[in-house]
């Protein structure tokens, strides 16, 4: 790591989100170099609609709260606060209450008196309806323009806040900052934003700090990682003693989950690293970066997030091992939908509405990974597997046409046989698995906003 | 001639956000990088082709500082939607590794790339 100078701000991701796990020894080493904050982000929509829908989380409370019983008695230890950005996933209410509900089991486990400020994200339909009439609300990329309507379909809207919010929960004194829905490098930012650092270097420092030891040359493991900025730049250096940055690890960590690494949009602007320079300090294990820019918007904007219902789903998988079913499968697959479709219409009848409900199949072997993309889309081997999904209003009846459709396959024709066929090979028993409410993200917007604080209420709590 | 896997550290996909997914393809030398920048194989034209998106919707940049070449186009399913075949679009990727590229040298180094399947 180069030197300090004394303007600097050292400050630690212990990991690239909360609940991933790091190594005790990476945390006390981190420590050591005396950070100003601990940063880490607990959010994403990597893993789909799910969690917004839900407002679950994805990871188990017992994984969260061994990170959080390593993070909060050190933040506390050392005086320095602990900011912890997209609470429980998705950063809607009920996932941000989720994670105050483990770190207060935390703090009163260890006998912990930290003073917490928690953050909402979470959006009411009805007040974004006004904002959307008001011409406030603005579809991103190729995105349609957003309909009232679909605001009021989503069952949770959360505004994902930048940098704002976080600095008023440190003005209050909070020695711990939960979040719910925020950029991933807001969290970062923030404090050293607060601090003084010149923006460029805050944002591009955050954005790669925000995965934790991901810019390291090979991360085998959730790791953290330190960061350093100064008045020209900011160096970054992985706490495992064993683990290196390279100017190209950290340069092509720009890449990541991004669509232009020259350009990160956040909502008070745009990072821009096309003018970056990329060095290796002496250590041989930590990369210095100069040349961050950042350009101010003209208007501050936060993205809207949303998530519908789709349904709900019952699947079954089936694999095919003859091979006369394998050299016909596309025309036996059809006929056995329509056969399917047939029976869910006579024992469900007039309670499937058109349009409201769907059975289909995916054939893995042939076009499982990519579907109607498949440039090969051919069947080559000696079995496929076929994952039957039935989807409609309610979970019964997806059920329902499950438990008759599994039945029809099994017996369905294959031409070349004659008498009474078994087909498919069900590797489960029941052959049946209900998946439960089925989401979507339905939203694809961004909101300007006249006060950055304004969507963000902050609470102030004890313990 | 050199398929894209005989010449790229890496090429791999992932979400940008919900509606997106961003392709990488790294290097590990500036000559590899920029022969394959500079080939005319790795266009808007190929993406849109691909991934059946309209070609003024690929975003095509070359990142010199990280030796790479990244891609970034419409999802064609939201990711977790009732049709969407990849969430996290990790695979998506797959038909290019195979890409031919005319008229670039395999690079020399500690491993034969060309042994790879």
């Amino acid at each position: 790591m180069t030197t300090a100078t004394p303007d600097a701000i050292t400050f630690l991701a212990p990991t690239g989100m909360l609940g991933t796990g790091f190594p005790e020894a990476s945390l006390e080493a981190g420590l050591e170099r005396r950070p100003a904050f601990l940063g880490v982000d607990s959010g994403s929509t990597d893993q789909g609609p799910q969690a917004l829908g839900t407002g679950e989380p994805l990871l188990s409370r017992e994984a969260v709260r061994r990170d959080l019983a390593l993070l909060l008695p050190a933040a506390l230890r050392h005086g320095i606060p602990l900011l912890v950005g997209s609470a429980g996933t998705s950063g809607s209410d009920d996932s941000l209450d989720w994670l105050w509900d483990v770190l207060r089991e935390v703090a009163r486990e260890q006998d912990l008196h930290p003073r917490v400020a928690l953050i909402r994200a979470e959006q009411q339909a009805e007040h974004l309806a006004a904002e959307l009439r008001a011409g406030r609300i603005h579809p991103l990329g190729a995105a349609p323009a957003l309909e009232e309507a679909t605001l009021r379909r989503a069952r949770r809207i959360v505004a994902m806040m930048g940098p704002e919010p976080f600095q008023a929960a440190l003005d209050r004194g909070a020695d711990v900052v939960l979040a719910g829905r925020s950029t991933d490098a807001a969290i970062f930012a923030a404090p050293l934003l607060r601090a003084g650092a010149a923006p460029g270097p805050a944002w591009h420092a955050g954005k790669i700090l925000e995965c934790g030891a991901a810019a390291s040359t090979a991360r085998t493991a959730p790791d953290g990682m330190l960061g350093l900025v100064d008045g020209a730049g900011f160096s970054v250096e992985p706490l495992d003693p064993e683990m290196r940055c390279s100017p190209l690890s950290v340069a092509a960590h720009a890449l990541y989950e991004t669509p232009d690494p020259t350009r990160l949009v956040e909502p008070p602007g745009t990072l821009v690293t096309s003018d970056c320079r990329y060095e290796q300090a002496e250590d041989g294990r930590s990369v210095r970066v100069t040349g961050s820019a950042f350009e101010p918007a003209e208007r501050y904007t936060v993205k809207l997030e949303g998530a519908e219902l789709a349904g709900y789903q019952t699947i079954i998988p089936a694999a095919v091992r003859d091979p006369l079913l394998l050299r016909q499968l596309d025309a036996w697959t059809t006929t056995l939908l329509q056969k399917i479709r047939e029976r869910a219409q006579s024992i469900l009848g007039g309670a499937l509405e058109p349009g409201a409900w769907s059975v289909g199949v995916r054939v893995y072997g042939r076009d499982g990974a990519l579907g109607a993309l498949e440039p090969e889309r051919r069947l080559e081997g000696h079995e496929a597997m076929l994952l039957f999904e039935f989807t409609a209003p309610e979970q019964r009846q997806a059920t329902a046409i499950a438990k008759s459709a599994g039945l029809l396959a099994m017996h369905h024709p294959i031409a070349g046989w004659e008498g009474f066929v078994n087909a498919v090979a069900f590797p489960y028993a029941p052959y049946e698995i209900e998946r439960g409410a089925v989401w979507r993200f339905s939203l694809n917007h961004v909101w300007e906003l006249a006060d950055p604080l304004a969507p963000f209420p902050i609470a102030v709590r004890e313990l | 001639m050199a398929r894209l896997h005989e010449l790229a550290r890496l090429v791999r996909s992932k979400n940008a956000g919900p509606f997106a997914v961003t392709f990488d393809l790294i290097f590990d030398d500036p000559a590899t990088f920029e022969s394959v920048r500079d080939a005319g194989v790795v266009t808007p034209e190929l993406f849109a082709r691909l991934y059946g998106v309209p070609e003024e919707q690929v975003m095509l940049v070359a990142y010199a500082p990280a030796l790479a070449i990244k891609a970034t186009i419409p999802r064609p399913v939201a990711s977790g939607d009732l049709a969407d075949t990849d969430v996290f679009g990790a695979q998506l990727y797959g038909p290019l590794v195979e890409l031919e590229v005319p008229g670039v040298a395999i690079p020399p180094g500690p491993r034969f790339r060309g042994a790879r399947p």
